[in-house]
């Protein structure tokens, strides 16, 4: 999953990221830092999973208030 | 012959750090702190109010407070609230209540991105709350706040909506942190859980600076006194 600071949400580590990218010489712009989750999820299939991540995403792994959330299902070979 | 002590609970989370701080005001303006583990499922009996201690509860992982949100105390809490009792969380434990949607808006970093460890003043915005009885409209409060995530944030629909039901109890008097129109601390709709950044509980004894936290706590315990009287 990727969570993300939502559009609008002021994001000062992305600013202060930006700004040292700029100072080392990159032309760059809008900044935003979110995070990654990797996990394993046990489900019988690719729908059942998509449904649990949901909830965690909804539950714990973002706060709907100021994020945002992507997710991405790979299944195991 | 002095009134008994009325209990209050102060729940502990793995890395919360001002629970014992909180315990000791409380004690010390005449209430009998009992702390609580995060992993109890029920309060004492005879509780009459409860306190969320300062902290990294988890170490802020994820978000502050996310995770501490889902202890089996938290349940507890949340239906000594449910009830009308009154529930004070400082700091870490304003994140959690946010966390827990038990209060509106949610904590964000320092926009300076600096830790700030200072003595502010607030002013006392909603004095009709079991935490700010002993204030005055209007009053003044000088008390530290050291934290990093301590920007208040709604959008715009939200913080409209408080203000209408009058859910901003606490105002930062110049900006600290970067929180929404300097909101320091909010209370839910029916006024019973009020949630702020800085920490009263460091500021009891004119010994140490600043006692205008005494105001705060005093509340509380005038609150947990009445509520534990009014179950008799």
């Amino acid at each position: 999953m990727l969570v993300r600071p939502k559009p609008g949400i002021l994001d000062p580590q992305g600013q202060a990221v930006e700004a040292s990218l700029r100072q080392l010489g990159f032309s760059v712009g809008d900044a935003r830092i979110g995070r990654v989750v990797d996990l394993d999820v046990d489900a019988t299939d690719a729908k059942q999973a998509r449904e649990a991540v949901e909830r965690m995403c909804q539950q714990l792994l973002a706060n709907p208030l100021i994020e945002s959330y992507e997710i991405a299902l790979k299944a195991d070979a | 012959m002095s009134a008994p002590r009325p209990t209050v609970a102060v729940i502990v989370f793995p890395g919360s750090n001002d629970d014992r701080d909180a315990a000791w005001a409380l004690h010390a303006l005449g209430a009998e702190p009992v702390l609580v583990w995060h992993g109890e499922t029920e309060l004492p009996s005879d509780v009459g109010g409860v306190v969320l201690p300062g902290g990294f509860s988890y170490g802020d992982y994820l978000r502050c407070g996310a995770i501490a949100r889902f202890s089996p105390a938290m349940d507890a809490v949340g239906r000594f609230a449910a009830e009308g009792g009154p529930v004070l969380g400082i700091c870490n434990g304003f994140q959690i209540l946010c966390e827990a949607g038990l209060l509106p808006g949610v904590l964000r970093p320092n926009h300076s991105l600096e830790f700030v460890c200072a003595d502010t003043t607030v002013r006392v915005e909603r004095t009709s709350t079991p935490l700010t009885s002993r204030c005055t409209e209007g009053q003044r409060l000088v008390i530290p706040v050291k934290h990093g995530e301590g920007a208040w944030f709604a959008d715009d629909d939200l913080y409209a909506e408080l203000v209408e039901l009058d859910q901003i109890v606490f105002r930062y008097e110049s900006d600290v942190n970067g929180a929404l129109h300097g909101v320091a601390g909010v209370c839910n709709r029916e006024g019973n859980i009020v949630g702020l950044m800085p920490h009263p509980e460091h500021a009891v004894d004119p010994l140490l600076g600043p006692d205008d936290g005494a105001f705060v706590i005093a509340s509380l315990v005038d609150a947990a006194r009445d509520s534990t009287l009014a179950a008799v």
